[in-house]
């Protein structure tokens, strides 16, 4: 169908959000580097404070720039609006303190981003909120996690490291028996390769810094919601169905049946814990944005030529993707990820930690650090960087083993990127020996 | 607030402050397939200047109980039932697209209770293409999204809400609806031949709000309804189509606001 309503994806990712400005016509989003915004008169200044009208005060809060960004994603997710934030770290963190307090329960995939981990682990159990983590394939597992005081379920639409496959579909409709909605990171797959509401979740967030941004040049996260979850009929969530004295006594559902998350979420989360994404930010992940389905057509194209030469390979162990039948959830997949399971996987060479040492300093191509979807290609040796103090048994329990080594494949050349993997393993293979 | 009418429980939103039917009241009457969210920053301003506010959940529709009512007569009898459940004598209406009809006939059947009325995308008669309604009836998802197609004037930006995706969230409160309801509320609209007749028996003034990019009820749809009432003006909104109170919310506002204050 032709029209707003229907425009596919790469048309969206070019102009969902924005028009040309109409004081100049600037077509590109201007950058609005302003702090705060002038008010036309008192009358409106208050209006603007109670939700009477609508528009920017202080750019904490909202602000025109990164306002284009939120809704981009939103129409790229299908949701009702979203939230841009500082990080992928503040979006989640302003999932969770939007819906929870003191008392609250989460289930979680284990396998998560190491940060998302520690978060849940560590630093949110200071704060009273619980996780419980489950292996992400075993549904019975979370039905059995699932307590009274649960609030939330959450995954990785691709799980670290070995590419856990989230089945929304499933997890969502436990979720839902319970009246509890699922926040997905949707980080490795951006909407271009999976679209987490049309499968039944209800939240997505996105670490921008990765894909959406796809340049490895700002941090920032966006924190989505599908509209869908009725939190009034689920009960459990006073933060979205009781008055809030901090802002003016509003009870969020009753003022807005769909965005009622949003609302409470910018109004305390934004303004209260503060972690708001800058314009120059927004821009720049903006245009991250505009390419994102060409990058993501040619990401996986790369990573799926990579995949298969690596598979193939007598110096490597084993490939963790799940576009190879090998890959325990491949059927699942091939459902939910047709066009492509990313471009961020491991593999394990042969020989142990010495071997992995050994091919990572002698990539040429790939840049050895920490992060994923860059337009450039990047590796990374967990067992001896991220993960070094840990034994190998205790690595082996995370899913890592000693020569594990995770790519995050760029927009190169892939037969570039073929070549300086050959020598990377010949090189490995020496030192192993 | 919660509001027993004809032994039903009603939803009525009063924009954050408490109903006091002292101050004139003004109640504000949704479409099809929609909820009183529909008026959110239009609803909290008039609640904070000087009325008390009613937005109403229509009967089977968002938070209230009941069924969707059948014709534009029965919710017409329903508001004066409303105003009698909240124990106030006269109010305002405001209402859009079905929820204009609804006022309309209301203030030609209630005269002596309501004192003014704000249509906003409105057409007498408010005809109803038949592909559509034959969507509503079997495929509302399909319904859902022809509606939102044909109510969405603004370009792909240009919104002034922060944040919000304005077509996302149209959608996702008509999948909120009541299966059967879109059908029920569109049949109303269609159906409703009597329009010119009790806009000729509208005392009170009235006000039509033009969205001048409306596809479902477009301005030149509004020409006879404004023959056909004594003591009317008009407000056409720039760049809005039908969902005129979420794509230009402020432009609405003022709007009512020279209207009302
Ligand atoms: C899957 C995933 N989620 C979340 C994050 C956190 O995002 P950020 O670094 O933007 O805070 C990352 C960052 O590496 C990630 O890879």
């Amino acid at each position: 169908m032709a029209g707003k309503d229907g425009y596919t994806l790469d048309t969206l990712a070019l102009h969902a959000g924005q028009v040309p400005d109409p004081q100049y016509g600037a077509r590109a989003t201007p950058i609005y580097l302003s702090t705060s915004f002038v008010f036309k008169d008192s009358d409106q200044a208050a209006a603007l404070f109670n939700m009477e009208r609508a528009g920017h005060v202080y750019s904490r809060i909202s602000n025109p720039t990164v306002s284009v960004l939120e809704e981009r994603v939103a129409a790229l997710e299908g949701g009702v609006g979203a939230i841009a934030t500082a990080s992928g770290q503040a979006a989640m963190h302003l999932a969770v303190a939007t819906l929870m307090g003191a008392g609250s329960h989460i289930v979680a995939s284990g396998a998560l981003y190491g940060g998302s981990h520690n978060l849940l682990d560590y630093t949110l159990r200071r704060f009273g909120i619980e996780t419980t983590f489950v292996p992400t394939r075993d549904v019975d597992a979370w039905r059995a996690a699932i307590r009274p005081n649960t609030r939330l379920l959450f995954g990785e639409t691709l799980g670290n490291p070995g590419l856990d496959v989230l089945d929304i579909p499933r997890i969502s409709a436990l979720a839902h028996e319970h009246g509890l909605p699922l926040l997905v990171d949707s980080t490795f797959t951006s909407p271009y390769l999976l679209k987490p509401f049309e499968h039944g979740a209800d939240l997505v967030f996105h670490s921008a810094t990765k894909f959406l941004c796809g340049h490895g040049t700002a941090v920032g996260g966006v924190l989505v919601d599908s509209g869908n979850f009725d939190w009034e009929a689920s009960g459990k969530f006073p933060t979205l169905t009781e008055p809030y004295d901090g802002f003016h006594g509003m009870d969020f559902a009753e003022e807005s049946t769909v965005a009622a998350f949003l609302l409470r979420a910018r109004r305390e989360g934004l303004r209260d814990f503060g972690a708001c994404m800058s314009p120059m930010n927004a821009f720049q992940i903006l245009q991250g944005v505009e390419t994102l389905p060409l990058r993501m057509a040619r990401h996986v194209e790369n990573a799926r030529k990579l995949v298969d030469f690596l598979a193939a390979h007598e110096a490597v162990g084993s490939v963790a993707y799940p576009g190879l039948e090998s890959h325990p959830d491949h059927a699942l997949a091939q459902k939910l990820l047709p066009k492509g399971c990313g471009s961020v996987f491991s593999f394990s060479v042969k020989g142990g930690r010495p071997a992995g040492k050994k091919f990572i300093e002698t990539l040429k191509l790939f840049s050895h650090l920490a992060n994923v979807g860059d337009a450039k290609s990047l590796v990374i040796h967990p067992a001896s960087t991220t993960h070094f103090r840990m034994s190998d048994e205790a690595l082996l329990a995370a899913g890592i083993g000693a020569g594990t080594i995770r790519l995050s494949v760029g927009l190169e050349d892939a037969d570039d990127l073929i070549e300086d993997l050959s020598r990377g393993l010949a090189a490995a293979v020496k030192a192993a020996a | 607030m919660e509001l027993i009418v004809r032994d039903t429980k009603i939803y009525a939103y009063t924009g954050g402050k408490t109903f006091d039917p002292q101050k004139p009241a003004l109640v504000f009457l949704h479409g099809a397939a929609n909820d009183h969210t529909v008026w959110g920053l239009q609803s909290r301003y008039f609640a904070n200047h000087g009325y008390s506010v009613l937005a109403v959940d229509l009967p089977g529709h968002g938070r209230s109980g009941g069924e969707p009512l059948a014709s534009i007569g029965a919710l017409a009898d329903w508001v004066a039932d409303l105003l009698n459940a909240a124990g106030v004598e006269k109010a305002v209406l405001a209402g859009h697209s079905m929820g204009s009809l609804a006022a309309l006939e209301a203030a030609a059947r209630h005269p002596s209770r309501i004192v003014k009325i704000a249509l906003l995308g409105s057409a007498v008669p408010m005809a109803v293409s038949d592909q559509l309604l034959a969507a509503a009836k079997d495929k509302p998802e399909k319904a859902y999204r022809m509606i939102n197609q044909w109510s969405n004037a603004l370009g792909l930006g240009g919104n002034t809400v922060p944040g919000a995706w304005q077509p996302g969230a149209s959608l996702a409160l008509m999948r909120r609806a009541k299966p059967g309801s879109l059908f029920i509320d569109l049949s109303n609209c269609n159906d409703y031949q009597t329009g010119l007749e009790a806009a000729a028996q509208v005392q009170c003034p009235a006000l039509l709000v033009i969205a001048k990019r409306d596809l479902m009820t477009p301005p030149r749809a509004a020409g006879d309804l404004a023959k056909a009432l004594k003591d009317v003006r008009k407000a056409e909104i720039d760049g809005a189509g039908h969902a005129m109170m979420a794509e230009q919310p402020d432009r609405v506002l003022d709007a009512l606001r020279a209207f009302l204050l």
